[in-house]
């Protein structure tokens, strides 16, 4: 699963949508893969400005990855591609989770992650 | 149908679920063509556009556009392992009534051919809800467009199809799908390809034995009447765009009532 993806990714139980700490869902135990990709400059440009920078950066540190700048670069600083555009497909698209869990940060709960396909059917009693 | 049943979501897990679960492989390999209208409304979205795909199936509708982004779920695990494979968009394993989206998060959404599977009038609301929920809101500055969602559904008035359903018909129906013998067989030893045109045909002039082999899933479906899918989504809070009839299903394209949410605001 790409780390992007955990940009539109929250809790899937319905109360905890509300609480702040539901975004962005924690991976732990996180098993990461490279799958490259070519870098796709029109679709970084228009991924940009939906960033959830502040919080790309907290799964990016919790992942052990490499620090990203405080504020998210600008349209203008991806070049035809700049380093800064290679570094983001590299997270972004290329960087994946294949096994491990994604946790709420509200209620705990554990989303399971297996063969890079995270799983968010609810137990019975949580719907 | 048995009326004892009680229907609901134990309903649809086996008369549902299950049922796309054991047939992913088969029903991927019938289901490549985009049908015109979603093919429409996802080649006219603006680049970048960032969006859900609620029920994605095979991903079908993910090779459309590639110049969005789409985030697609399915509740059959057997689907999302094959609708992942279209670059650039991701598909995860969800139900719809519990989508994992943050709320008001994309630009537009799509459900075809989904909504028809759940059993109750309540839960088709919810559903159509669930759906409203993950459009942004628009903020109000001129020239920011409204967040839409397509959503298509079966059609009870289906006169022309071989099924001959039509007005006055029991709206709630159990249809099969049939995997004939050789096919099943192939499938159980674990090939998820695609069957090749020859390889189809082959399976058509089966011998009487496999035939006796084949083996039919029920799935149940809920039959739109004319009207029903506005019905649902003004129920929903929703407002419908525009709408139409095309091969067999009504579709609807739905934007939230204004003064719906975000909560608070
Ligand atoms: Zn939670």
């Amino acid at each position: 699963m790409k780390l992007l993806t955990l940009n539109f990714l929250t809790c899937a139980i319905k109360t905890c949508k509300t609480s702040p700490s539901s975004f962005p869902l924690h991976p732990q135990d996180a098993e990461l893969e490279i799958v490259e990709s070519d870098v796709n400059m029109a679709f970084l440009r228009n991924i940009l400005p939906r960033l959830m920078w502040e919080e790309l950066r907290g799964i990016t540190r919790e992942l052990g990855l490499p620090e990203l700048p405080e504020t998210a670069p600008a349209a203008e600083d991806l070049g035809e591609p700049s380093q800064v555009a290679k570094d983001l497909h590299r997270l972004l698209l290329e960087t994946s989770i294949r096994e491990g869990k994604l946790v709420c940060g509200n209620c705990g709960h554990e989303y399971a992650v297996k063969e890079g396909i995270a799983n968010f059917l609810l137990p019975g009693h949580l719907v | 149908m048995s009326k004892l049943e009680a229907r609901g979501e134990g309903y649809e897990a086996e008369h549902v679920h299950s049922v796309y679960e054991e047939i992913a492989s088969h029903f991927s390999s019938t289901r490549y063509k985009p049908w015109p209208i979603v093919e429409r409304f996802l080649k006219e979205l603006p680049d970048g556009a960032v969006g859900a795909d609620v029920g994605c199936g095979n991903g079908k509708y993910l090779t459309v556009n590639p110049r969005v982004f789409i985030v697609a779920s399915d509740r059959s695990t057997n689907l999302v392992k094959i609708a992942r494979q279209h670059q650039p968009h991701v598909a995860v394993v969800a139900d719809n009534l519990s989508l994992p989206h943050p709320l008001y998060c994309f630009d537009f959404a799509i459900s075809i051919a989904v909504i028809h599977h759940l059993s109750t009038s309540a839960r088709r609301v919810e559903a159509v809800r669930a759906v409203l929920d993950l459009l942004r809101r628009p903020s109000g500055d001129v020239g920011d467009s409204e967040s839409r969602a397509l959503i298509y559904v079966w059609a009870l008035e289906q006169k022309d199809s071989r099924r001959g359903w039509d007005e006055g018909h029991e709206q709630d129906v159990m249809v099969p799908w049939v995997i004939k013998g050789g096919q099943k067989a192939k499938r159980v030893k674990g090939q998820r390809k695609r069957k090749s045109e020859a390889e189809h045909q082959d399976s058509e002039e089966q011998t009487l034995a496999e035939q006796l082999q084949s083996k039919t899933y029920m799935r149940y479906y809920h039959l739109y009447r004319k009207g029903e899918l506005r019905h649902d989504i003004e129920e929903a809070g929703g407002v419908v765009i525009d709408s139409g009839y095309e091969k067999d299903n009504w579709w609807a394209i739905a934007s939230p009532k204004r003064d719906t949410g975000p909560i608070g605001s």
